[in-house]
């Protein structure tokens, strides 16, 4: 006898929530009235109820998943025992459904029905059990709504590409036997992890990756910015943040050096004639690189907006393969989680990332005076086979040049 | 202008070949009153009358007639193995009334109405038909389908007589097997044809115009079933354009000059000369300018996505329309059409369409090639398997060819499989199936083949997709 959690009505003119917190996991008891989730909106944050006593059944929307009023948010099982608690040190989301990768051949998340399971084509059935995945949440674009290997592992890239997963799907608490008293503990990698293990060690292995800096004055900028905002925001209906003078300054300064955009492969070098950008865009659930196709044709409000659309798309878990691949650069930004200066790693086979970083205000001397300016600290990593030390430092002397002064972007100088 | 009840019906097929008959018997299935209309006298078509049917039946009876006369190996002692072409002939003959009166039988069974004559649109909706055995009639209908097919394409400035200079239709009916056999064309058609004499016993040389034979095969297998071909005793002469072909009166004499301009004209001198060039829609004498049935360049009836011609009530199928010219696109037009027009939801997936080429050993394709997937800038990857590591193909002897499948380097998807071999043209199917469901090459690889077949070629071709084929 199952009981539904729904959303309730959040207030006035209020339809749609997210999903802030799962206090509660499936196969957990819960009672009567005891808080389930945590819901948030624009004007309030609110607690879902259990509405009868049980066993929180299933899940179906994730922390971060946007839910609308009335929602079925999952459901409880009235008359179920909880499951005998498993020990897992992780907060797990409750969906996708944990794998237990220890026991070889079974698959851990397995569909719910024998007749699910047989509809799956053998490189599906494979992908899900590896992944813990639940074949009900994966997007299908195949004959007759089945699920075809492209979109499995579309949903395999969309969730995490790297570090930092909450979710982590098929991470499991498996004490060595010999230790019981869990002074250690050993996780098996999730395939996802060794894959994002091998393509880091490949990028160091194969690339001659070396990072120059430099640093950024950002008065100017945040002085455009300040004055522009909402009129730019009232025009275009999309906030006018920092990433797009960014993309706009390495556009510009990839014309000039194009090595920084081209590609090695074999002996040859292959220099682009167009500009796809990745966008390391942080997520809850971790960093994901979405591409901009074609960037050097984009303006300003274009580039905030295809930014913002990916973001989204990657909060959701709806980036397609597509999105990701065929970069030709990359900018990642990990100012946001308050670094100064870092090295970043190269995307293979791209030849040049740019690290944007945390504005800080520092006494700089200006004209012979001290003066306080926010400051930026730019880092290039390039690689060093077919970009030289001169161009490399070249490069960001440009960007440097055109964010200081942003009117040379317009300038075309 | 007779509006007698016997005239009237819900739809009328102008053309029984695979694409009119098909759509015929599909409208008949799903209740509608159905008129089937050709000229030939009897249905079936170019493809089975003069087309499809006949050339496998002496394709495979010069095939048998070939390998009886290796069996020694085998350990089969048959003596000097001789050719009586007459009989050969009326095997085939027998192949073709077999499947023309099954035709007739199927059309029987539905409630058909097979009507022998020469149709003409008069106006839409109304067609007149000067009836074989005389006299007219006039049928309407609200719906007219033209499946009237394809016709020989001419070489220009060279008349066929179907006797020294022939058409596909003459080279499938010669009385004696030629001494020296010459093919303009290396296309499908010629290569069939060729292959067929060369076994019977002919000097055969094929000339075409590119440097390549079979446009649109994929190269690497065009490349290999060129070199199977020369090792056959087919003589090749590619970059050459036909500048003309004199009848004389015991043989002909055909004049060659390179299709670059450049460098001397030569000659060769044969007894026959098949033209084998290509093949054009036919739409002569329908009545097609008078209604403004409108045609493409190339003579074809243009046509809407869902066969619909410029004039209402008027739709177009097959060979007469844009497309692959060949019978299953045709069939599966047919029955989209007569699903269609019986208020269905009905689709004809043109990028799964295989091709086949009856040789020995067969070529057969379905999808994309690697000159395609380049051109469309699509990354891919390539699994290729050759038959003499497959366990069947090493004891029945046909070692020759291999598989090949490209799928998308991304998705895994398969984007296009092909195979020369022996019976390629049956192994494509499980390849059409897979790319109906969108199987990438790890599905195929994943699905148990049996062993001991030549289809275990097919899964370690997928294997090799993933660089991990198992028995190479």
């Amino acid at each position: 006898m199952a009981s539904e959690i729904r959303v309730p009505t959040l207030g006035e003119s209020v339809t749609e929530a997210t999903i802030a917190q799962w206090y509660k996991k499936p196969g957990e008891a819960v009672s009567m009235d005891e808080p389930l989730c945590e819901l948030e909106t624009d004007k309030v944050t609110i607690e879902v109820p259990a509405q009868s006593a049980g066993v929180l059944e299933e899940v179906l929307f994730e922390e971060g998943a946007t839910v609308e009023v009335g929602a079925l948010l999952g459901s409880i099982d009235a008359e179920g025992a909880p499951a005998a608690p498993a020990e897992t040190p992780v907060a797990e989301a409750p969906t996708p459904k944990p794998a237990a990768p220890a026991e070889a051949v079974a698959p851990a998340a397995p569909p719910a029905t024998e007749t699910e399971r047989d509809a799956l084509a053998p490189s599906v059935r494979r992908l899900v059990s590896e992944h813990g995945l639940s074949p009900a949440d994966i997007a299908a674009t195949g004959k007759d709504g089945r699920l075809t290997k492209g979109d499995v592992l579309t949903a395999i890239s969309g969730q995490v590409s790297s570090q930092a997963s909450h979710t982590s799907t098929a991470q499991t608490a498996r004490p060595a036997s010999t230790n019981q008293n869990a002074r250690e503990e050993r996780v098996k990698m999730t395939r996802l992890r060794q894959t994002i293990a091998r393509r880091l060690k490949e990028s160091q292995d194969t690339a001659a990756q070396l990072t120059t800096f430099n640093e950024v004055d950002m008065s100017a900028l945040m002085q455009l910015r300040s004055e522009y905002k909402d009129l730019f925001e009232k025009k275009y209906g999309v906030r006018l943040g920092f990433m797009s003078f960014f993309v706009r300054a390495c556009i510009t300064a990839l014309h000039e050096i194009p090595a920084v955009n081209a590609e090695i492969s074999g002996d040859e070098i292959i220099y682009k004639n167009y500009v796809n950008m990745g966008i390391a865009v942080g997520t809850e659930k971790g960093l994901v690189v979405p591409v901009l196709r074609d960037v050097q044709d984009m303006g300003l409000a274009q580039i905030e907006q295809t930014i913002g659309d990916f973001g989204r798309k990657a909060r959701d878990g709806k980036l397609a393969i597509e999105d990701l691949q065929g970069g030709t650069f990359t900018v990642s930004n990990g100012g946001v989680y308050g670094s100064l200066m870092s090295t970043p790693i190269l995307n293979l086979p791209q030849s040049g990332v740019l690290g944007m970083h945390k504005i800080q205000e520092r006494p700089m001397v200006v004209n012979g005076q001290v003066e306080v300016r926010p400051m930026m600290y730019l880092a290039l990593s390039y690689d060093h086979r077919i970009v030289d030390g001169k161009e490399a430092v070249t490069f960001l002397v440009r960007v440097k040049e055109s964010l200081e002064a942003p009117e040379r972007l317009l300038l075309d100088i | 202008m007779s509006q007698n009840s016997e005239d009237r019906f819900d739809l009328i097929v102008i053309g029984a070949g695979p694409g009119g008959y098909v759509c015929a018997l599909r409208a008949a299935q799903l209740g509608m009153r159905v008129a089937c209309i050709d000229k030939r006298g009897a249905p079936g078509g170019t493809c089975l009358n003069v087309g499809c049917i006949p050339s496998k039946a002496l394709l495979h009876a010069s095939e048998v007639f070939d390998e009886t006369r290796h069996t020694e190996d085998m350990g089969i002692q048959t003596g000097k193995v001789k050719l009586d072409l007459e009989k050969m002939m009326a095997y085939k003959q027998r192949g073709v009334d077999g499947n023309t009166q099954g035709v007739t039988f199927l059309m029987k069974k539905n409630g058909v109405a097979e009507i022998l004559g020469n149709a003409r649109l008069t106006r839409p909706g109304e067609v007149e038909v000067a009836l074989l055995d005389g006299g007219t009639r006039t049928l309407s209908a609200d719906h007219v389908v033209l499946a009237t097919g394809s016709e020989v394409t001419p070489l220009p400035g060279v008349e066929i007589d179907e006797e020294r200079i022939v058409s596909s239709t003459g080279a499938l009916a010669f009385d004696s097997v030629p001494k020296h056999l010459v093919i303009v064309g290396a296309g499908i058609i010629g290569l069939e044809l060729g292959s067929v004499w060369r076994r019977l016993g002919a000097e055969v040389t094929v000339v075409e115009f590119l440097d390549r034979i079979t446009p649109g095969v994929d190269a690497e297998l065009a490349k290999n079933f060129q070199r199977i071909l020369k090792k056959q005793g087919i003589n090749f002469k590619l970059g050459q354009k036909v500048i003309g072909v004199k009848a004389l009166k015991a043989s002909a004499k055909i004049i060659l000059a390179p299709a670059s301009g450049e460098g001397e004209e030569t000659s060769l001198s044969a007894d026959r000369v098949l033209v084998a060039i290509g093949r054009r829609p036919h739409t002569e004498g329908l009545g097609l300018e008078a209604l403004g049935v409108a045609r493409d360049g190339q003579g074809r009836i243009e046509t809407d996505g869902h066969f619909k011609t410029s004039v209402a009530g008027i739709y177009a199928i097959g060979d007469v329309i844009a497309g692959p010219m060949l019978a299953h696109k045709a069939e599966d037009e047919g029955v989209a059409l007569a699903e269609m027009l019986a208020g269905q939801a009905a689709h004809v997936n043109y990028d799964v369409i295989p091709g086949v080429i009856y040789t020995a050993p067969e070529l057969a394709w379905v999808g994309r090639n690697e000159e395609e997937l380049k051109e469309a800038g699509i990354d891919y990857r390539v699994g290729k398997f050759p038959f003499t590591a497959n366990g069947r193909a090493k004891v029945n002897n046909t070692t020759d060819g291999f598989v090949k499948i490209l799928a998308d380097a991304a998705t895994d998807r398969v984007l296009g499989v092909h195979i020369l071999g022996a019976h390629a043209g049956d192994m494509i199917a499980e390849a059409a199936i897979a790319m109906e469901f969108s199987a990438s090459a790890e599905d195929i690889a994943r699905t148990c083949h049996a062993h001991p077949t030549l289809t275990e070629a097919v899964k370690e071709a997928a294997l090799a997709v993933e660089d991990r084929a198992l028995h190479m």
